[in-house]
């Protein structure tokens, strides 16, 4: 370390940095400060220039109206209704399945590995329409079903967080237990399991985001407006009142601030699954 | 090693088995079968309503050959590819190198760029939308109050309504940050004491040090964003339709018509189910293709520890 930080020598290491951050922050936090801004503006200060910044008066009754205007209690029940059983499911799943790949050793494990790795590749329009069609035959389209039940059979993304997690534990730990005479199922539930708290969380965060943002899925399966999720209904709503752009931006916000409470609620969590999966298997 | 080695493998080979069937058995319903159905369906006419009806490469030769649409799908995520994939991979590496200091407020900065990525992907079209209104919407208000100039039309003008979708990627690179930021992380800080001894500037140490031990981590987010572009539908489809009206998306005049949007369209609008599924065959194939040639070109320039 340098003992003379002059001032200018300052400015050329750290002051650039911090210009820098500044400025492209400014402008990435600026879109969400249009967004709450139009979510509380009156009508008559929507289509001005130069831009009203701060609504005044502000119009906090934006938020009622938009979620009076969609059956906002519906689609937020249809929303969890899926998300939640998707979510235990793939968090269930996925764990039983990470275990299999990772703290048993048996022959053709890698091989079965791979073609799961394989998987995370593989577009979703190629299964999308054959699968359309088994859950038509099945007279599941139109029902919650499509969405749900396939998160019951493991999700190759958080089988393979999960497995990376798993990896890292100890496997002493696994022969201790096996030399007490503990089955297989025992080690998983009793000793694996319990450590690996923080992973699962980090993928039942993922998979609980995703299915409340996912739009393609339901976008298929639901055809009846009763059934529809948040994030569809607001694109219908969206569709209907396309220049109430005060209500439109207030449900926006709505639909967003579960999201970002999450995210501010489980930051390292989260931050730290994001890393892993960058990381190399 | 085990006396009972036999029996041990065996009894490994069933646990292990017993443990990754929900997979297993997923795997045989949701993906392989669909997989061999959709690879028969493209060489089929279907409508769902009649079953489907054998006609060979006719389905392919149809794409290729007799429907414009196709291409202008190509050529619209082929524009993607060149001009918003590259930028992004800047902005995102750009952003992870200035987080990657010493300084403070770090959580903050991280959480300001990184928080635009998870918003629900209809809130966000919603959001853009409203931006870039022509008159009113936040780009060009500030176009005008800092440049004087008037900003095109955006959304509406089929010569800028990729370019929208360039400037709306910029807000999201947030997840491709966060992994640029593991990567720097995960550089030993004696490679650059080393090259600081030599007396290296910042820009000498960025391409003798930071690139090369970077570069797995660009492999993979190059990768990536190739995959997620071909795959690019939920922000077009909800944002370039015309408002109430029963415009179908691509709008307007195709200029947004990304691949994966006229394959859907395809599917789920027009019921071609097999001509979709060709789709989905060539959209696979161009996908393997393209991490082929990142692959290929990556014994030149990403560089693997212990190499």
């Amino acid at each position: 370390m340098s003992v003379h930080t002059g001032s200018v020598e300052w400015f050329k290491r750290k002051g650039i940095v911090y210009i820098a951050l500044c400025l492209l922050g400014a402008a990435f936090i600026l879109p969400f400060f249009w967004l709450v801004s139009t979510s509380l503006k009156p009508d008559a200060q929507l289509f001005k220039f130069p831009p009203i910044w701060i609504p005044n008066p502000i119009k906090w009754s934006n938020y009622p109206d938009a979620l009076n205007y969609i059956p906002f209690g519906l689609y937020l029940g249809n929303t969890l209704a899926i998300a939640i059983p998707a979510t235990l499911g793939v968090m269930v799943s996925s764990s039983v399945v990470a275990y299999g790949f990772s703290r048993i050793d048996w022959p053709g494990r890698d091989v079965v590995f791979f073609v799961l790795v394989c998987t995370m590749m593989l577009p979703y329009q190629v299964t999308m329409i054959p699968l359309f069609l088994v859950f038509r035959n099945l007279g599941w389209v139109g029902t919650f079903k499509p969405l749900i039940i396939p998160a019951f059979f493991g999700a190759p993304f958080s089988i393979f967080l999960l497995r990376q997690f798993y990896m890292t534990l100890p496997m002493e730990l696994s022969d201790a237990a096996r030399i007490d005479g503990c089955s297989e199922f025992g080690i998983y539930g009793r000793i694996i399991l319990p450590l690996s708290k923080p992973a699962l969380a980090t993928v039942g965060l993922f998979s609980f985001m995703g299915h409340w943002n996912d739009f393609m899925a339901p976008l298929i399966y639901l055809e009846d407006d009763a059934k529809y999720t948040l994030a569809l209904g607001l694109q219908q709503f969206q569709r209907q009142f396309g220049m109430e752009w005060g209500m439109l931006m207030a449900t926006s916000v709505v639909i967003s601030v579960p999201i970002i409470v999450l995210f501010f609620l489980t930051q390292k969590t989260f931050i730290q699954g994001i890393a892993l999966t960058g990381m190399k298997g | 090693m085990n006396r009972f080695s036999g029996s041990h493998t065996s009894r490994n080979l069933r646990n292990g088995l017993l443990f990754v069937s929900p997979w297993v058995i997923g795997f045989l319903l949701f993906t392989a079968y669909p997989i061999v159905a959709s690879f028969y369906y493209s060489f089929t006419e279907f409508n769902i309503l009649r079953p489907p009806e054998w006609i060979g490469l006719l389905g392919y030769e149809d794409l290729l050959f007799y429907d414009p649409l196709f291409w202008i799908s190509i050529k619209n995520t082929l524009f993607m590819l060149v001009f918003s994939l590259p930028p992004s991979l800047l902005l995102a590496l750009a952003l992870a190198t200035l987080l990657n200091q010493d300084i403070r407020g770090k959580a903050l900065f991280r959480t300001v760029f990184y928080l635009p990525s998870i918003l629900p992907a209809v809130a966000t079209a919603m959001l853009w939308m409203w931006i870039f209104n022509p008159q009113y919407g936040l780009l060009n208000s500030i176009l005008t109050m800092l440049f004087g100039i008037e900003g095109p039309g955006w959304l509406v003008d089929p010569r800028w309504s990729k370019p929208a979708f360039v400037v709306m990627g910029m807000w999201g690179v947030g997840g491709t940050m966060v992994i640029f930021l593991a990567g720097l992380q995960g550089i030993p800080k004696q490679l650059y004491e080393s090259e600081e001894i030599d007396g290296a500037n910042p820009w000498t140490q960025f391409w003798r040090v930071t690139f090369p031990m970077l570069s797995p981590t660009l492999f993979f987010n190059l990768v990536m964003g190739i995959i997620g572009l071909f795959q690019y539908f939920t922000a077009p489809y909800i944002m370039t339709r015309g408002v109430g009206s029963n415009v179908p998306p691509g709008s307007p005049l195709n200029s947004t018509l990304f691949y994966a949007l006229y394959l859907f369209q395809n599917a789920f609008a027009y019921f071609k189910m097999g001509y979709a599924s060709a789709m989905a065959w060539i959209l696979f194939v161009l996908i393997v293709l393209a991490t082929l040639v990142v692959f290929k070109s990556s014994a030149r320039w990403v560089y693997y520890e212990g190499q």
